[in-house]
């Protein structure tokens, strides 16, 4: 995409509505600013250097020599020089400098350092909700500079002072309360299945289970909970799937939440919310963890569950498994019988969810799932796919409605790459993804429609 | 948090318009925010989307699948969208009263 003209300070007032005490407080977060807030954020900062000794890395070896600039979303979409992954790090950085380095602390403004004020914080607030920790300026970075590690990190420091988007908050509270961020309770969750079981029947005319709490079922798949609320033709490619090869599997009604909304907060969440699929797993008694559609819980999982949560050697391996991976492995040994003029007439092209192909290595399975689903695949260009994919613009908790302009702005240049791919549908096992692309399909005009991938796979299946 | 008028009566809403206290509902609560979505003049066919979305959050205390919806009130998707422009999890679970459905939708 072409870079725009700098426009300062273009996306200054875009930010999310705070988190109220409440909420904070059923976190166990600090539920407003102390007095002593900022003595408090730099003891936290410093926890966190000593910590992650990459945070402190990333902070002393950027050179500032531009490389990630222009690859940022955010920045191709607003212009706003802030949101350049290099200046939104300076944000931290130039903190950083002030109080953690000798220069910094004996000279200050002489070292480039600065003081942590409420200007300061309050652009943190902004611009670190203006990131989704998408990666794709890491990619293009010479040094290896994880700026979403940066965004983690001062999304981390300000959660600790009692400053969080309400969006992220309250989807985390109905996770640890309910077992899912949309609130879905048991009774509804098992209504629910029986619900897609009569639809399926009504499709297929079989038998096809949608299992909950299947104690000793051979897996247990934890889709996001979007799947049951609205992607439900994905929900039903899994069942299908299933059905086919002949696998038992269950949902949980305790972890039915494949979605970690502590990615986007702090690591103590993060840990939480994956010991509940780890307890869910080993309370039923199943053999293997697959997880659905959703890019975060990819990364939650594959990168994060053994070690937070693990180990998980009571699993069989591949253990966690994404159901693109299943999938493929299963049509690789002929277990699915396919029929993919059922889905002719559309034109499909595959969206990598970042946290899917950057962020966890797995970009080859569903395209080789949708070049045996469908008759029509084509891909977007070659810099906007794969590890260089483009952010649907809303993850990393932007997916709420005060960040609207900031999703619309993200969203640019993956709409740019689409048009030029003349596909009728947009593939992707990502939930924020599906919630995303229908409003800004709306929003720029494009006629076109968003899948998931089981959604194919489910349609092209004989049973 | 804001307070709103409706009916002569004070409701506290969210940022986005939504009711805090699903209890204190009444229809008098969906025809005075009809207008903060654009709709004129309620039908019966959005009383029929209101109506189910309430009696599906009282049994569940959530609102319903989209899919499920759209089965027992015989709308099309398109149509729920004809009816609420801001859609199903929006625009209709505000005006019933609702608390707004969130997550990864």
């Amino acid at each position: 995409m072409k870079i725009p003209q700098l426009h300062p300070d273009a996306a200054v007032g875009t930010l999310p509505h705070r988190a109220k005490n409440d909420l904070m407080v059923s976190l166990g977060l600090a539920p407003e600013l102390p007095p002593d807030w900022r003595a408090k954020a730099l003891r936290r900062f410093d926890e966190l250097l000593h910590q992650r000794r990459s945070l402190a890395l990333y902070m002393d070896i950027c050179v500032r020599c531009g490389a990630c600039a222009d690859k940022c979303p955010f920045f191709l979409g607003t212009g706003d020089p802030k949101n350049m992954p290099v200046a939104r790090a300076e944000l931290l950085r130039k903190v950083y400098r002030r109080h953690f380095t000798a220069a910094g602390r004996a000279s200050g403004h002489l070292a480039a350092g600065e003081e942590l004020t409420d200007t300061v914080l309050n652009e943190w607030f902004t611009y670190f909700y203006q990131c989704s920790e998408c990666r794709r300026c890491a990619e293009f970075c010479p040094f290896g500079v994880d700026t979403a590690e940066i965004t983690m990190a001062a999304r981390e420091i300000m959660a600790s002072i009692g400053l969080a988007p309400k969006y992220v908050t309250e989807v985390l509270k109905k996770a640890h309360e309910v077992g899912n961020n949309i609130g879905i309770p048991e009774a509804a969750w098992i209504d629910g299945c029986q619900f897609l079981e009569e639809e399926l029947k009504a499709q297929t005319g079989q038998d096809i289970k949608v299992p909950v709490n299947q104690a000793g079922a051979e897996v247990l798949l934890v889709p996001p909970s979007a799947d049951l609320f609205v992607n439900t033709d994905t929900m039903m490619g899994y069942a299908l799937m299933f059905h086919a090869a002949g696998i038992s599997w269950t949902t949980s009604s305790y972890a039915s939440e494949a979605g970690n909304f502590g990615l986007f907060l702090n690591y103590e969440q993060l840990k939480k919310i994956n010991l509940r699929i780890v307890d869910a797993a080993r309370q039923l008694g199943v053999k293997r963890l697959v997880m659905g559609e959703c890019g975060h819980a990819w990364r939650a999982a594959q990168a994060f569950m053994d070690t937070l949560n693990g180990p998980l050697d009571f699993l069989e391996p591949p253990c966690p498994e994404h159901i693109c991976e299943l999938a493929a492995r299963l049509l690789r040994a002929g277990r699915l019988k396919l029929n993919r003029s059922a889905n002719d007439g559309l034109v499909v092209t595959y969206h990598d969810p970042c946290n899917l192909a950057r962020g966890g290595g797995l970009m080859e399975e569903p395209r080789e799932i949708l070049r045996a689903v469908v008759n029509d695949f084509r891909e977007m260009p070659a810099d906007t796919i794969r590890e260089k994919t483009f952010c649907c613009g809303a993850g990393a908790g932007l997916l709420t409605e005060e960040l609207m302009a900031t999703r619309m702005n993200g969203v640019k240049p993956r709409l740019e790459a689409f048009r030029t791919s003349g596909a009728t549908h947009l593939a992707t096992p990502c939930a924020i993804c599906k919630a995303q692309f229908p409003v800004a399909f709306k929003h720029y005009a494009i006629n076109a429609q968003v899948v998931g991938v089981m959604d194919l796979l489910g349609k092209a299946l004989v049973l | 948090m804001s307070v709103v008028t409706l009916a002569g009566k004070q409701f506290e809403v969210d940022e986005d318009g939504f009711m805090q206290d699903t209890t204190q509902w009444t229809p008098d609560v969906a025809t005075g925010l009809a207008k903060s979505e654009g709709i004129e003049v309620l039908t019966d066919d959005h009383w029929k989307v209101i109506n189910y979305l309430r009696e599906y959050y009282q049994k569940f205390n959530v609102a319903p699948p989209i899919r499920m919806v759209c089965k027992q009130t015989g709308f099309p998707l398109k149509r729920i969208y004809e009816l609420f422009s801001t859609g199903p999890a929006k625009g209709a679970c505000k005006l019933a009263g609702l608390p707004k459905p969130t997550g990864c939708i």
